[in-house]
């Protein structure tokens, strides 16, 4: 909890800063888009936390979100599938996609890093294959379908800001997440199993069945991301769609709170996590209007941010020596 | 008794929260064997450190031939001729034998390495512990044993004229044990003293000249080599007789509750193990390390898979694919590494406690809270576990309450047949006898255990009936009236007991 108002207060911080710097921060065009963005990046971000609580990895998040985000603009304007169809096969696509992972992860006892490394390329380079590396859109049609993404409900008596259709896929998601994590026997096997798992086993635990349905969570809601993204532009292009966002959502996760060695976590933190990256984001938009510096100031803030976490814990834990000791 | 070659006195050390030694003294003369036993958390392992120069000492001082010397580090020890094995070798194993014991003092030759010659000079070395290798052999090929015998080369190389051993014997077959008992002797006839710190009460009576027991961070005595027997050093160990330790009572058993019939195991698949535990009966289970007590429990429980052979609970027929199916069949293992098998250390004290009954108590996938919390409660009190409140992660308890969190967490589920690990390694003498006391309760209201200990003295003390096992075999089955430690140590070995000659 101390972690979630920690980040919490450092949100708050950066955007009064931006706000100050630049009156276009609290437009209600910005605010709007910037909590989109938010939701988009915040149900891929929910997603890598449950691998990161388990105590793995899941760098191919960007690469399922091309797959998908090529897949189903393809599938649709190219090959004219019906609107079901396609959202199907991309949605069992992923979920494949995650059981294969967990079996490779937890069967042949390979290294999360490598398996996902591998579906990083694996994913990308299919996409740009079945492509032929042409972008894919969905043109002036299928207006109804990308109201999912684009889609906004209006607040009354708040003029020029509406809530941005995604928002509510990620309000659902995190509800049934948090309650999964916090609420039942099997979030309760995860958190264990991250800490320790040969304990969890000995307990009674089907650890490689926890493990894999991380993985699976992880990669669906990788594709329910990746969908929601392209319905938003409209069209991706396969070489850089989606690149990079693996490393958004362990970011978003790990500053959301998330301890990458694993068994700490909570939803909330995520997504003030994903939240925070993409107001700094915003930030240097905005303020600086350098977006090439983007990276350095995104991995200098992280950096502080797991450097202050790290000398607070050790402050507490000296404290408690002295306490016990006394 | 000849002439001090490095005396310790009145030292003192404390770390945050703990005074790990009070004024604890120690002579060491030329050519002897010392044994250092005690209790854990008596302060062995902090002697050795501050004796090899690993610590320091808060206060007193070492002498080392007739000199007051400050170790300040392992290699300024090393350079006056103190060297420490310790329990875990610490060796490359992925470099050759003689790499590891010219490791960070390689002869040169025009910037390179002379290996040429540093092999010659290792196998020197190599001959005078009998050990027969290649000095370029890797050391990953060798076995637990015979890396021992390199790290006693390396110290050799040296030139140390004070070897001192931490349990050495922790992870060796009882050959190979023999075999160092053998170089120890040799090495003693050659000049050189050996502190040696064990648990096996047996060795030490074999080998040592002198035996400075430790009981909590003091000196508890010193016994002659006439005065060593297992007796006196259990008194002063543990600051009482044995008699009021084991309050065993035996009581009638009930009906089979365990029975297991030629058992195979992954381990040693060629033997075959059947054994019979009866409801409200304590088994012990004896043998040396690598005797295949653990893998036998891991087997029963579903950890690993078996390779043939039948195991009934309470007459039904069991076959764990998992730990899940042994739970549900009514079994319970506390297993022998308990931070890395038994407790979750950076999970809360309640959290541990209801893990293995989740499944049992949810409703429809959902945590039951509120039983939680109560369970919890129930088991902080009935066992006794010191924690400020349910909510604290494990890791700030101690060894022993830890211990009871794991037996907690099996309690819950009021299994029928209780699997114990080495139950008491690593904790202190309050909280072995609270366990103990646990084990005799649990026997009378009908739970049957079948415990592995390492510590002849707890299966004497308690057991209605002991299973020795050597080398993945059941060689013998000793029922309390024939219970002897000779009866079990020589069914351990399979030969006549050689610790004891």
């Amino acid at each position: 909890m101390r972690k979630v108002l920690g980040i919490s207060a450092l949100l708050l911080v950066v955007c009064v800063i931006t706000a100050i710097a630049s009156p276009n921060f609290l437009s209600g065009y910005n605010l709007e888009n910037l909590v989109r963005r938010t939701a988009l990046f915040g149900i891929i971000s929910i997603g890598v936390a449950f691998v990161i609580v388990t105590g793995g990895i899941d760098l191919s998040i960007g690469s399922v979100v091309c797959l998908v985000g090529c897949g189903l603009p393809w599938l649709l304007a190219t090959h004219g599938w019906s609107i079901p169809g396609a959202v199907a096969f991309v949605a069992v696509l992923s979920l494949a996609i995650g059981l294969f992972h967990g079996l490779l992860i937890t069967k042949l006892k390979l290294p999360p890093f490598v398996v996902t490394l591998c579906g990083l390329l694996l994913y990308r380079g299919i996409a740009r294959g079945f492509t032929n590396d042409q972008t894919v859109g969905f043109g002036a049609e299928f207006k109804t379908l990308r109201l999912l993404a684009t889609g906004k409900i209006g607040i009354p008596f708040i003029p020029g800001f509406s809530i941005p259709a995604p928002w509510i896929f990620l309000i659902v998601v995190a509800i049934v997440a948090a309650v999964f994590l916090n609420r039942t026997i099997y979030g309760r096997y995860l958190l264990a199993l991250g800490r320790n798992e040969e304990a969890a086993r000995y307990s009674g635990i089907n650890t490689d069945r926890m493990v894999i349905l991380a993985y699976i969570i992880s990669s669906a809601l990788a594709g329910l991301g990746g969908l929601l993204f392209v319905l938003d532009v409209n069209s991706a292009q396969p070489v850089d769609f989606g690149n990079f966002y693996e490393l958004y959502a362990i970011a978003a996760a790990v500053l959301g709170g998330c301890s990458l060695r694993g068994g700490e976590g909570t939803i909330v933190g995520v997504i003030v996590g994903a939240a925070l990256m993409q107001v700094l984001r915003n930030m240097i938009t905005l303020v600086t209007n350098r977006n090439n510096i983007e990276f350095a100031i995104i991995g200098a803030v992280i950096l502080l941010g797991v450097i202050a976490d790290e000398l607070v814990k050790r402050f507490a834990a000296r404290r408690r020596a002295l306490a016990q000791g006394g | 008794m000849t002439a001090s070659l490095l005396e310790a006195q009145q030292l003192s050390k404390s770390f945050p929260g703990v005074r790990a030694l009070k004024g604890v003294s120690l002579r060491l003369g030329a050519s002897e064997v010392l044994a250092v036993i005690g209790e854990n958390g008596a302060g062995k392992s902090t002697l050795m450190k501050i004796l090899a120069g690993v610590q320091q000492p808060d206060s007193g001082q070492l002498r080392f031939e007739g000199q007051v010397v400050h170790l300040r580090n392992v290699q300024d020890a090393q350079q006056r001729g103190i060297a420490l094995i310790h329990q875990e070798l610490n060796l490359a194993d992925n470099l050759d034998v003689a790499a590891n014991i010219y490791l960070g003092r390689e002869r040169r030759r025009f910037g390179l390495i002379d290996t040429a010659h540093l092999c010659r000079d290792a196998s020197r070395h190599l001959q005078a512990v009998g050990l027969d290798v290649n000095p370029s052999t890797r050391v990953s090929t060798l076995s637990i044993g015979q890396q021992q015998l390199v790290e006693i080369a390396k110290a050799l190389s040296v030139q140390a004229k004070v070897l001192i051993m931490d349990e050495p014997t922790s992870s060796l077959s009882s050959t190979e044990s023999e075999n160092l008992f053998r170089v120890i002797r040799d090495l003693r006839s050659r000049g050189v003293s050996i502190v040696y710190i064990s648990h096996r009460l047996g060795e030490v009576k074999a080998l040592a000249d002198r035996v400075t027991v430790l009981r909590d961070g003091e000196n508890a005595g010193e016994l002659d080599r006439h005065e060593i027997r297992h007796d006196s050093m259990v008194r002063m160990m543990v600051g009482r007789d044995l008699s009021q330790f084991y309050a065993h009572q035996p009581h009638p058993p009930g009906d089979s509750a365990l029975e297991v019939s030629q058992l195979r195991t992954s381990a040693h698949p060629k033997q075959e193990l059947s054994f019979q535990v009866r409801a409200g009966e304590i088994v012990g289970v004896a043998g040396l390390v690598g005797a295949g007590r653990t893998e036998m429990l891991e087997t029963v429980f579903g950890v690993r898979p078996a390779r043939g052979g039948s195991i009934r609970v309470a007459g039904q027929l069991l076959r764990p694919q998992s730990p899940l199916d042994a739970i549900q069949a009514g079994l319970a293992l506390v297993p022998e590494d308990r931070k890395k098998q038994g407790v979750i250390l950076q999970m809360a004290v309640r959290d541990n406690i209801s893990l293995a009954s989740l499944r049992r108590d949810q409703h429809s996938g959902f945590l039951n809270r509120q039983r939680e919390q109560e369970l919890s409660s129930e088991m902080i009190q009935s066992l006794q576990i010191k924690t400020p409140n349910p909510d604290q992660f494990a890791q700030f308890l101690s060894g022993g309450n830890q211990q009871k969190v794991v037996l907690g967490k099996w309690l819950a589920l009021r299994p029928k047949v209780l699997l114990l690990d080495e139950p008491t390694r690593g904790i202190d003498v309050g909280a072995k006898q609270e366990i103990y006391r646990l084990m005799e309760k649990l026997s009378r209201d009908g739970v049957a255990i079948l415990f592995v200990s390492s510590e002849l003295e707890e299966i004497l003390g308690l057991s209605d009936r002991t299973i020795v096992m050597h080398e993945g075999r059941i060689t013998g089955e000793l029922a309390r009236p024939e219970l002897s430690e000779e009866a079990v140590l020589h069914l351990a070995t399979n030969t006549q007991a050689i610790a004891t000659t």
